[in-house]
This record gives structure tokens, sequence and C-alpha cells, in this order.
């Protein structure tokens, strides 16, 4: 076979493969769309977003109640996470002895790795009867699905945020301690800034993998479609309600399941958008921009 | 800061130990959740609660078809993904220039990465299952996992064929080695043990999904022998025994089995890191 002719084929068949995953999600976009549009449309996109409730029996979908859900459920665990998660990075970065890190290093893997319907197993027999006892209620509740949550996404925004304190130069930090200031100085006014913008890039894709989880949510977080007057009322999230009804739905409240679907889709494109622009905006301004 | 309540050196000493405890607390989540799902479920692990198949929907017996149907699931995610990402891999490394199309192509892949479980559960349902007739079977759900696992496969096989020293290309282009001779007799055998971790890595993410293939692979508790029949994978398994309360003990057993296999990946992915590392750093 001529040489330079099996090259271009390779190329080109490399190429397909490059964009598979491009075509993957145009497809994803393409079925999730041609069956979630139409409940959209009938309902009307405002009502279908805005609307407070949701009774498929009745044709009502509105699926605000469970934005709430998901957001609420999405930020309490954030606020949980971000502390622990950024001392734990920063601690391996800089502080902890190379042993440790050896231990700390697969221990983040193995939480990444813990498949999501353990964690909801877990979340269900240990920390459910726990808030039931404390709380009251039932158990299941936003906080209950947070905390969950909140283990779930800790791997994600330590090893992202690790990596973007890892990839300093290491003069920013010799300079500081030349300068006479500790290690905390140091980590307090020179790393944690210069490492922001990789942070703040692991903290939305911590956000991201919360939105996005389903199953453990639904083990723990009550499933409610109401909107929660306190930390310890049940909720429901997007995915939730998604994987709890599309066993039985038929008609247009299948086809509003898919418009639940493309609600969720676009929160995510828009995590992604500003993940990215921050990835692009990337420019490290310490010392005034002087340095 | 303005005013100072302690001296730098006292504030040093609390954040250090602030820094040690996050991290010990770290350790300590990890500890008492795999802790307790392997104390709880050593009750019912035993070679009989591997080796046979479910009685009465799960309150005794075993996991064997469930453990089949993971296999089956997880290979054809692996066999469908790994010749997709790699090759895309080696595309974005060997042949691309930077711009535009490789900027699309990485978000693409990122995109992917960070879509909902369940949003490919609801394509693995209107594409592979309705649309293209494929039914609820181990091949639709194989096939689902198969798009989850792409990203994770494309990422860790670039990033490891971007390491290959270039020294290793010019040698081999110098002895009148074609690009593609190049790349597929010296680059990828030098990749190797990177572009395995990321499969397995890939892989591992499909044998722990539960929520994308829960519209795909239907929940039959009988052993799937073709492609074309349905089952139900341990996470799918552990789900239903837990939330339509069948049995929690069978639930802690199967769950310990999962945690086993994950510690097991984590242990041999290591390792074959730390092999590679030394090996590109000479031995």
């Amino acid at each position: 076979m001529n040489n330079s002719l099996q090259e271009y084929l390779i190329e080109k068949g490399l190429f397909i493969t490059a964009i598979s995953s491009i075509l993957v999600i145009i497809l994803i976009i393409i079925f999730i769309f041609l069956e979630g549009l139409p409940a959209m449309e009938s309902y009307g996109f405002l009502n279908f977003i805005f609307g407070s409730l949701w009774a498929p029996t009745q044709g009502e979908f509105g699926v605000l109640t469970m934005i709430v859900g998901s957001l609420g459920i999405t930020l309490l665990s954030l606020v949980m996470a971000i502390p622990l998660s950024l001392f734990c990075a920063i601690f391996m970065a800089e502080i902890a002895p190379s042993n440790m890190r050896k231990i700390l290093k697969p221990v983040i893997e193995t939480l990444a790795g813990i498949p999501s319907v353990v964690y909801g197993f877990f979340g269900l027999i240990t920390l459910v009867p726990f808030m039931r006892e404390q709380f009251g209620g039932t158990g299941f509740s936003m906080l209950t699905a947070s905390i969950i949550l909140t283990v779930m996404i800790l791997p994600t925004i330590i090893s992202v945020s690790e990596d973007a304190i890892r990839s300093i130069p290491s003069e920013y930090k010799e300079a500081s301690l030349a300068l006479g200031a500790t290690q905390w100085q140091t980590i307090q006014n020179v790393i944690f800034p210069a490492a922001l913008p990789g942070i703040i890039t692991a903290i939305i894709l911590g956000m991201g993998r919360a939105i996005g989880e389903t199953l453990a949510v639904i083990m723990v977080a009550g499933n409610v479609t109401q909107y929660p007057t306190s930390l310890v009322d049940p909720v429901r999230a997007l995915t939730a309600n998604i994987a709890i009804e599309m066993g039985y739905a038929t008609g247009l409240h299948y086809n509003a399941l898919f418009g639940t679907a493309i609600v969720l889709f676009f929160m995510i494109v828009f995590l992604l958008i500003i993940a990215n622009y921050l990835q692009y905006k990337k420019k490290v301004v310490i010392g005034g921009g002087y340095l | 800061m303005s005013f100072r309540l302690l001296s730098p050196k006292v504030y040093q000493k609390i954040m250090k130990i602030v820094f040690w405890i996050s991290g010990i607390i770290t350790i300590m989540i990890l500890l008492v959740i795999i802790g307790y799902i392997l104390f709880k479920g050593f009750e019912v692990l035993s070679l009989e609660f591997i080796f046979s198949a479910p009685i009465d929907s799960g309150r005794a017996g075993g996991i064997f078809p469930m453990i089949i149907s993971s296999l089956y699931v997880t290979l054809i995610s692996g066999l469908v993904a790994a010749p997709l990402g790699v090759g895309a891999a080696v595309y974005l490394a060997e042949y691309s220039e930077d711009g535009w199309i490789v900027k699309l192509i990485r978000f693409g892949a990122e995109t992917l990465a960070s879509i909902p479980s369940i949003v490919f559960g609801l394509f693995g349902l209107s594409f592979f299952v309705i649309f293209l007739g494929l039914g609820w079977s181990v091949l639709s759900g194989g096939l689902v996992l198969a798009l989850m696992a792409l990203p994770t496969i494309f990422k860790v096989a670039e990033v490891s064929i971007d390491a290959v020293p270039e020294s290793y290309r010019e040698g081999s282009l110098a002895l009148g080695a074609t690009k593609w001779e190049t790349v597929y007799r010296v680059v990828l055998p030098a990749a190797t043990p990177g572009i395995t971790t990321g499969v397995i890595l890939g892989m591992a993410r499909a044998i722990s999904e539960a929520a994308a293939i829960l519209f795909a692979v239907g929940a039959a508790l009988t052993i799937p022998v073709s492609i074309f029949d349905p089952g139900r994978p341990l996470p799918l398994h552990l789900y239903i025994l837990a939330t339509e309360g069948i049995s929690l003990e069978y639930a802690f057993g199967t769950a310990a089995v999962m945690v086993i296999i994950v510690l097991i990946i984590t242990v041999v992915t290591n390792n074959m890191v730390d092999r590679y590392q030394k090996k590109l750093m000479g031995r």
C-alpha cells in the first residue's frame, strides 16, 4: 500500500475518533431536546421553569421547586466542602510530609472511586436515623443530602485545587519566605491568591458533580416536591425527579421528564462556560501585578 | 491585616494544626465509610454469596448474575471507549496543531465528563433502547457507559502520550520511520502504562455507575448470556435492594463487594503510575 496514502487515512481515522465526543454531545442534545421540547412548549417555557406545582396526573409540570431543591442541596454541600477541601489541598501541596502525602493521595482516589449508590446507602443507614433523632421528622432532608454530597465532592475539589496550588512557580513562595513571612502568611497572601482561579475552577467542578448526582440524593433527600422552609425539610432534586418517575411516565409526563433534563443540561453548560472563562482569564496578579 | 491579636508565629502554629486536622478528617471520613460497609458486609460475604444466584429477588442467595452483568457492561464500555479515547488522545497529542478545532474537542470532552449521569440515562433510553432498537440489554447499558468512560480515557491517555520524551520521536523519525510508525512502534508502547491506567479508570467509572443504566439495562435477576439479554449490574442491584427495602443485610454484602473492587482498582492504578514514572526517569 502506498505509504503516504496510508498515513493520510490513519490521520483522518484518528481525527474521527477525536471528534467522537463532540458527535456524542450533539446526539445527546438532539435526542433530549426532541423528547423534551414538546412538553416545555405545550406547558409554556416560563410556566415549566417558574411553575411551583408538579402534579403529572393533573397535567401540571412546574419544576421550580426542584431547581430550588437542587441548588439548595448543592450550595449547602459547598459551604461544608469548601473549607475542608481547601485546607486539605493546601495541606497536601505545601505542608504534609511526603509519607503523609503518600497516604492522602490514594485516600482521595478511593473517595472519588466509591460508587455513588454506596454513599447513598451509607447515608440511608447511618445518617438518616441520626438526623431523625437529632432534628425530628423523617430524617430525609436537604441537610442530610448535602452532608452526603459534601463527602462526594471533596475528592473533586481537593485534587483539582491541589494541582492549581502545585502549579504556582516556587519563586513566588521563596520570595515571600525570604522576606521573612511565615509559612501561613505565605499561603494566605501569596499562594492562595495565585491559585485562586484554579481553586474556583475546582469548586465549580465540584458544584457540577453535586448538581448532577442522582441516586445518592434520592436515597436521603426525601424527594417531596415543595419549597423547603428549613434545612431539615425534605426536597426533591431535578435529577431525582427524572430517576423516580421515568419508570412509569407516559405521554406528556414522559416528555416533561426530558424537559427536566434540558434544564439540568443548561445548568451544567452554564457552569462549564464560567469555568472555562476563568481558565482563560487565568492571569496571576500578585503584588499589584508587578511580579 | 491592620490589627493583630496574635503574633505571626503563634498564627503559624495554630494554622499548621488546622491543616493537619483537615488532612486527618479526610482520612477518617474514608476509613469510617469503608470500615462500616466492610464490617457489616462481611457478615454475608462468602464464596457462596459471590457464586450463587439471588433467591426471592435478593433476600437470600447471592449476586453471581449481577457480577456477570457488571463484567458485561464494563467490558463493552471498555471495548468501545478505549479505541475512541486513545485515538482521540493520539490525534490531539501527535497530529493536531493548536486551533479552534482542538479547543472544541477539549471542550467537548469536558462537557461529556460533566453531563449528569441521569441525562446519559435518558439518552440511553431514547437512543440505544428505543431509536436503535437494542432494547433493555447489557449492550445498551454498556454503550451508555462507554460514553461516560470516554472522556476519562481520553484525558489520561493524552497526558501520558504527552509525557513521552520528544527524543523518542526524534530518534524514530531520524531512522526514517513515518509518523504513524513512530506513533505505533515508539510513542504508544512508551505510553502504554499510562494508557492502561486511563482505560482502567474509565472502566472503573463504568462499573460503579447506576443512574446512567437505570433505563437501559433492565433489572433482570437472571444471568445475561448474549449481549442482547437484560441484566442487573451490582450498583443497580444495591440501589434496588436498599430503596425497595428488600434486604439491608444483602445490600451491605453487595456494597462491600463494590468497595473491595474500588480498593483493588486504586492499588493497581497507583502501582502502574509509580512504575511508569520510574521508567520514564530511567529506572
